[in-house]
């Protein structure tokens, strides 16, 4: 393992807790908190997998899917969504924006970890 | 004299040469240089797979029988080019709109995709053609016979055979190689199409060869062959006007009609400006083509033996002038002249096959929805393969039945006969707009079973199929019924009287039965498409790039859903496919949500009418769904006309269109807010659920635990506060606050709110002027405390500066008391001060902040309750709010 998940949320707390059962899991965590330099962030280290946050400040969490998956250098990188707006509309948008998973908020730990070990693992 | 094996090696180095023609023109179409294939001299020598066989061989055979009569067949298609360009150029415009395959898929798809006219069409096709394709391979076979005849060699029947079997199953692969080679959604071939125009060249150059030879080499010029001719009985010009008018007619008919004419006619055609040069370029040919035929037939007569077989003079002539070299031309003209038209009538015939049978067929065995495309295109090309070797295989067997001995003219008579039972369906489905499928459907079964018993069944000759009792007295005695005198009209030439009945009640029936049913609604719209087909589609345009195709679904997608929703749902889609741009590759994904965006405006009916025409097996043609959806825009406006009609009725819309709206804003608004308020209750109990988590399933170190189950601590008052908010924010919008009234010194209402907003303790250090706070109000003192400890509040977490401040000032200004709160921070930018007193309005980064962005609502809420308001001050450094108590509430303190 050890693979690299990037984490862009901006509720610390949540951060918090992801970034535990990831880390406990053996993933090595990044996490970013604002949208509008969340590409940048990205393009320092193409991780392997990236949760993302729908409602981010700076910038929407789509628009940032829309770039990753624009640019062929992140096209390919698993992304879940996360979103607490848990309608169908939603996951309708990110799914057809190409997001690999999407969860809605309050989420199990369990089935965080499930998602992203079918996610990241070959 | 000549050698066989000669012959053979010239025609098989013929026909390798045909196939690296073939082969070449795919190479250049593959690498996208079409322009001279597509020009209107290949597409004019295309044309030619019109002479056959029996117009290379049988003409000259069908002047030595019936003289000048043979020029009929010429004259039909010169009419239709030149006066009827007009009705060709509608059927290629409705060709490439519709992307139409075949004969059948152009019946077919005009009265509503009818399966079942599609089937009825390729099986009349397929009757119709067989025969022909045994001509020609009779032709070949009997032109070897006569090489073989005069070299010598001894030739058993059985050779013969074989020899038209190798034929067949060369041509086999030639249109296997070449027809299947890639699966074109246009359906065009480059390389067949060029290696027939080369054919078309070899022929024409055959035949006048043979021409020139016999008149200035045999007959000894120009004035001496006239005057052969003069004295022969062939040049008598007796036309019997009803057999003139009815082989024009059919001959004219068959030009249209024929699957291989309207495969090069229509289907090939990718530019339909070349037919201005074909419209009188191919009457030239055809010209040319018939010249010499007189000559040919008067000076064979002249001098071969009594009873040779006419229709080979074009080889015997010159073989027994001694002229090997211009035989063996002339055996190739002949040969290409068979080989173009079996090569362009299989495929034809083997793309309705799959298109309106075989495909058809597979996909209803399978579960509907689960139609994959890869599958439908391996399936398409292996049932075309199949096909090909099958009516390959049908002309074979029939000209082993035939016994090869009937006149080629004949045959290739009655097979016109039959094509031409589609010609009402054609012409009305391209012109009248009241014609539908049960019209068609009635004429074609009707016009078929006449031609079969009155022209196709006699054929075979008395006691052939028919026997003499019934040609004599009817089908069981009944005397109208008889094949060559039906309703007891006689007298009549067999020919014209096949072709006026079969073509008279075909139209009857057609007319009568469109007349008296309803077409179905597809139908109604593919009608509109065919008849006002040039309103439809405008200019010359080809469809061979895919983003030309994403293009014209965006164009049809802006019409239905308006040009901003459907550029950002291509722009998505684009981009999900890793393109930038609006034009995204046309996937069945992608046509498929397209299919449910358009649903929400057209109806799902509508919608997957327009999207359901994929499944037809070809791809989605784009203008078709253009059309439906410009058809659907005349709908609505002669709903509008109707609704027009009446002042009340239009009221009444209006006003319900005005309600409508309103219902929607408010609808929207109502999503929002509980879109907003699900996600402000979602996120703290994220963090409950996940912290719970991991204390529940998982050991963790004291000191964590504590940490973890703080913040479980600490989510769970936000949750709480939110939930209060929201109670309160409800009934102080509902209007049904209960006020608390009372008196009291303002002050005291700032100190209680200080204290509570826990600001004393904190970071925030408060500037108060305690003299000027000294006012007696009038009011309910507790919720005015909320609006204070609520600014209070925002100050402590928002105020960004390294040394905090608040400055609190009571002041009276024009009798009204009212109370600033300026920060040192750095304010609101101006852009978002007209928001922040809406729900939910949290400046974005003031998120980690927590709260819901509803406080500044409640705020605005109390104050309006209290009389008062609270606003937000502009230019005063920091952030700043002025909260405005009404007079009446303000008295001076003693």
């Amino acid at each position: 393992m050890g693979q690299r998940v990037l984490l862009i949320e901006d509720e610390p707390n949540i951060i918090e807790a992801i970034s535990y059962i990831l880390s406990k899991d053996g993933w090595t965590v990044h996490t970013h908190s604002d949208g509008e330099t969340a590409m940048e962030k990205v393009m320092q280290g193409v991780p392997d997998l990236i949760i993302l946050d729908v409602m981010l400040p700076g910038r929407s969490g789509y628009d940032i899917l829309r770039d990753l998956k624009a640019q062929d250098a992140t096209a390919d990188v698993p992304v879940m969504m996360l979103t607490a707006r848990g309608q169908a509309k939603d996951r309708e948008m990110a799914i057809g924006l190409g997001a690999t998973q999407f969860m809605t908020k309050p989420f199990s730990n369990a089935d965080v970890l499930e998602s992203v070990r079918a996610l990241a693992t070959p | 004299m000549i050698s066989f094996n000669l012959l053979i090696f010239v025609s098989l180095a013929y026909v390798a040469f045909l196939f690296l023609v073939a082969f070449a023109a795919e190479r250049r179409s593959a690498q996208g240089k079409t322009g001279w294939l597509r020009s209107s001299t290949i597409y004019t020598l295309s044309l030619s797979i019109y002479c056959t066989a029996w117009t290379f061989y049988g003409a000259v055979g069908y002047a030595a029988r019936s003289g000048l009569e043979y020029l009929t067949i010429y004259l039909g298609p010169t009419l239709v080019m030149i006066g009827w360009w007009w009705l060709v150029r509608k059927l290629v415009r409705i060709g490439r709109t519709q992307r139409l395959t075949s004969i059948a898929d152009l019946i077919s798809s005009r009265y509503g995709k009818s399966t079942v006219l599609g089937v009825l069409v390729t099986v009349l096709a397929i009757v119709g053609t067989t025969p022909y394709i045994a001509l020609q391979l009779q032709s070949v076979t009997q032109s070897i016979g006569v090489f073989a005849a005069s070299s010598g060699e001894t030739w058993l029947p059985r050779d013969l055979n074989s020899a038209a079997m190798w034929v067949a199953v060369g041509l086999a692969v030639f249109t296997v190689v070449f027809g299947t080679r890639n699966l074109d959604a246009h359906e065009r071939h480059h390389g067949i199409v060029l290696a027939i125009a080369v054919e078309a060249v070899v022929k024409l150059f055959a035949l006048m060869a043979v021409g020139i030879f016999v008149v200035w080499g045999i007959a000894g010029g120009v004035g001496p062959t006239l005057d052969l001719i003069d004295a022969s009985a062939q040049s008598q010009w007796n036309p019997v006007s009803g057999r003139w008018i009815g082989l024009i007619f059919v001959s004219a008919g068959a030009f249209l009609c024929l699957p291989r004419m309207f495969q090069v006619l229509v289907v090939e055609n990718s530019d339909e400006r070349v037919l201005g040069t074909a419209s009188w370029a191919f009457p030239a040919y055809l010209l040319l083509m018939s010249l010499f035929v007189m000559p040919i037939a008067v000076v064979g007569l002249d001098l071969m033996p009594e009873g040779s077989n006419p229709d080979l003079f074009v080889v015997t002539l010159p073989l027994s002038e001694g002229r090997q070299g211009l035989a063996i031309l002339s055996f190739l003209g002949g040969f290409s002249s068979a080989t173009s038209m079996v090569i362009v009538a299989t495929l034809a015939l083997a793309t309705m096959v799959s298109n309106h049978i075989i495909v058809p067929s597979w996909l209803n065995a399978r579960t509907p929805g689960a139609v994959v495309s890869g599958d439908v295109r391996r399936v398409v090309v292996i049932s075309r393969r199949i096909s090909i070797g099958v009516i390959l295989a049908f002309g074979y067997i029939y000209f082993r039945l035939s016994g090869g001995g009937t006149a080629l003219a004949v045959i290739g008579l009655v097979s016109f006969m039959g094509v031409v039972q589609v010609l009402p369906a054609m012409i009305g489905g391209v012109f009248w707009r009241g014609a539908n499928r049960w019209g068609a459907g009635a004429g074609l079964i009707v016009g078929f079973t006449v031609w079969a018993w009155t022209n196709f069944l006699p054929s075979f000759g008395i006691d052939g199929a028919i026997s003499q009792a019934v040609f004599e007295h009817g089908p069981f005695g009944i005397g109208w019924l008889r094949p060559q005198a039906l309703f007891g009209i006689t007298g009549m030439d067999p020919f014209v009287h096949a072709l006026f009945w079969s073509m008279f009640l075909n139209t009857t029936a057609f007319m009568v039965v469109s007349i008296l049913t309803f077409p179905n609604p597809l139908e109604r719209l593919q009608g509109a498409q065919f008849v006002n087909v040039f309103d439809y589609s405008s200019g010359a345009r080809t469809w061979s790039q895919s983003a030309a195709q994403a293009e014209d679904l965006l164009v049809m997608a802006q019409r239905i859903l308006g040009g901003s929703v459907a550029q950002a749902t291509f722009r998505a889609e684009a981009k999900s496919q890793g393109k930038a741009g609006f034009l995204p590759d046309v996937t069945p994904d992608f046509i498929g949500r397209l299919e449910r965006e358009l649903s929400g405006s057209v109806g799902a009916a509508t919608a997957h009418a327009m999207i359901g025409q994929l499944t037809e097996g070809t791809m989605v043609s784009v203008e078709d769904l253009i059309a439906v959806a410009d058809e659907t825009a005349q709908i609505m406006e002669y709903s509008n006309e109707l609704e027009a009609k009446s002042a009340e009725q239009e009221r009444t819309a209006r006003a319900l269109l005005e309600a409508n709206e309103k219902l929607t804003a408010l609808s929207i608004q109502k999503d929002a807010f509980l879109s907003q308020i699900s996600h402000e209750l979602r996120t703290p109990m994220t963090s409950i659920r996940s912290f719970s988590d991991i204390l529940r399933d998982s050991e963790v170190e004291d000191e964590a635990r504590k940490r973890f189950a703080g913040i479980i601590h600490e989510e769970s008052n936000r949750l709480t506060r939110l939930l209060d908010d929201l109670l309160d924010l409800g009934v102080l919008e509902s209007g049904q606050v209960q006020l608390n009234m009372g008196q009291g010194s303002l002050a005291d209402v700032l100190d209680r709110a200080v204290i509570a907003s826990g600001a004393d303790t904190g970071k925030l250090s408060i500037l108060r002027k305690p003299g000027a706070e000294a006012i007696l109000v009038q009011t309910d003192l507790d919720r005015l405390a909320q609006v204070f400890i609520n600014l209070i509040s925002n100050a402590a977490k928002y105020c960004a500066s390294e040394t905090p401040q608040l400055r609190i000032t009571v002041r009276e200004i024009d009798g009204e008391t009212v109370v600033d709160f300026c920060d040192n921070g750095a304010g609101i930018p101006k852009e978002s001060q007209s928001m922040i007193f809406e729900k939910f309005s949290r400046l974005e980064d003031e998120g980690k902040a927590g709260g819901a962005g509803l406080g500044l609502a409640i705020c605005r809420q109390i104050m309006g309750a209290l009389g008062g308001d609270v606003i937000y001050l502009p230019g005063q450094g920091g952030a700043a709010f002025r909260v405005t108590l009404p007079k009446t509430q303000a008295l001076a303190a003693q």
